[in-house]
């Protein structure tokens, strides 16, 4: 997967070219290599027990969060409940 | 008749778990969450639904549900509202389980953006998916008595005819329908949908049925929490009114007083 052309969210501590690219709710972030899933839901100020994590449409189970290593490219959906009816 | 004892009525049950109440209420469209939790405890609701949506990442603080509902409290009913595709639907159930209040969905289908009807055939087709994987399925449909049976055949722990479109308020628009579907299915039948206020919701449980879900009537009243009182004393009023069985209608007028012995 290419970086180039990779626009920087506000808020995102790394450089451009820096980490690695994922797909979280549709928009490009870039983590550190290697970090967990339980790592990327931190650095995004979200407790693990008020998402559900969808990943490559794979739901992932709540105690492998720490476990898993997000890949480059990975599409990451982040979920929870809302009002509704 | 036969719902009810002769000292009250019978708990709601659906899928094997007991309800005191028969109005169940969405949390959508709330002025604030704090007119939502005093909603919900004028209607004293012991079940309501949410939805599945991404994350703002750039507001992850204070804005799900689950920081002002305990599910401990009240029974969590997720909703595949806004998905207009069996495929979609099924996904967001998943996504909705994955959560681990529990296995139970509130599965609609949309088939049409203007009216919010549901898409039938992909309600049909998602619900015997997710009956198979093991959800509890509660499914909204359309006033149709076919589909509601076949609903029910998929597997259905309930099913949910509309009173009229989601949000209208329109309120029932066809009694006999929904007499007819709650008449000939054996499983819980729940209105779900189309009720504006507390009349609309005591008419339709005076049909039989065994439960009313609404949100918008409740949501976007002047008082909310008001207007939940109203509707549970609506959805009570009506359910003893349907247990009380009605006078039959009649085309003349019949005297409340005695004819005898009236002044010469």
């Amino acid at each position: 997967m290419s970086f180039r052309g990779t626009s920087l969210k506000d808020g995102v501590k790394m450089a451009a070219q820096d980490g690695m690219a994922v797909v979280v709710n549709g928009e490009e972030r870039r983590f550190a290599p290697g970090v967990t899933v339980a790592g990327l839901l931190e650095e995004l100020g979200l407790h693990p027990r008020m998402v559900v994590v969808e990943r490559n449409r794979e739901i992932l189970d709540r105690e492998r969060y720490g476990a898993v290593e997000v890949q480059p490219g990975d599409a990451l959906e982040l979920v929870h409940f809302v009002g509704g009816g | 008749m036969g719902e009810g004892t002769r000292n009250g009525d019978r708990p709601l049950e659906i899928a094997g778990r007991t309800f005191r109440s028969r109005l169940i209420l969405g949390t959508g469209k709330y002025r604030s969450n704090a007119d939502m939790v005093r909603a919900f405890a004028a209607a004293d609701v012991e079940m309501v639904t949410v939805a599945v949506r991404r994350v703002d990442l750039d507001r992850t603080k204070e804005e799900g549900i689950l920081y002002h509902l305990d599910p401990e409290k009240v029974f969590l009913l997720p909703n595949t509202a806004g998905c207009y595709t069996a495929e979609e639907a099924v996904r967001y159930a998943r996504l909705g389980r994955a959560a681990g209040i529990s296995d139970w969905v509130k599965l609609e289908v949309i088939g049409d953006q203007a009216t919010l009807l549901p898409d039938v055939a992909a309600t049909l087709e998602a619900a015997r998916t997710l009956v198979e994987e093991g959800f509890k399925v509660l499914a909204y449909t359309n006033d149709d008595l076919i589909t509601a049976l076949r609903l029910e055949d998929a597997g259905c722990a309930a099913v949910m005819p509309l009173a009229s479109p989601i949000g209208s308020g329109l309120g029932l628009v066809n009694p006999y329908f929904i007499r007819e579907i709650k008449r000939r299915l054996s499983c819980p039948v729940i209105v779900d949908a189309g009720v504006g206020t507390a009349s609309d919701a005591c008419l339709t449980m005076e049909q039989g049925v065994d439960g009313i879900l609404m949100n918008t009537a409740v949501a976007e009243a002047e008082d909310a929490p008001r207007m939940a009182l109203a509707m549970k004393l609506a959805v009570a009023a009506g359910r003893e009114a349907f247990l009380a069985g009605r006078m039959p209608r009649r085309e003349v007028a019949v005297p409340s007083s005695p004819r005898a012995g009236m002044l010469a």
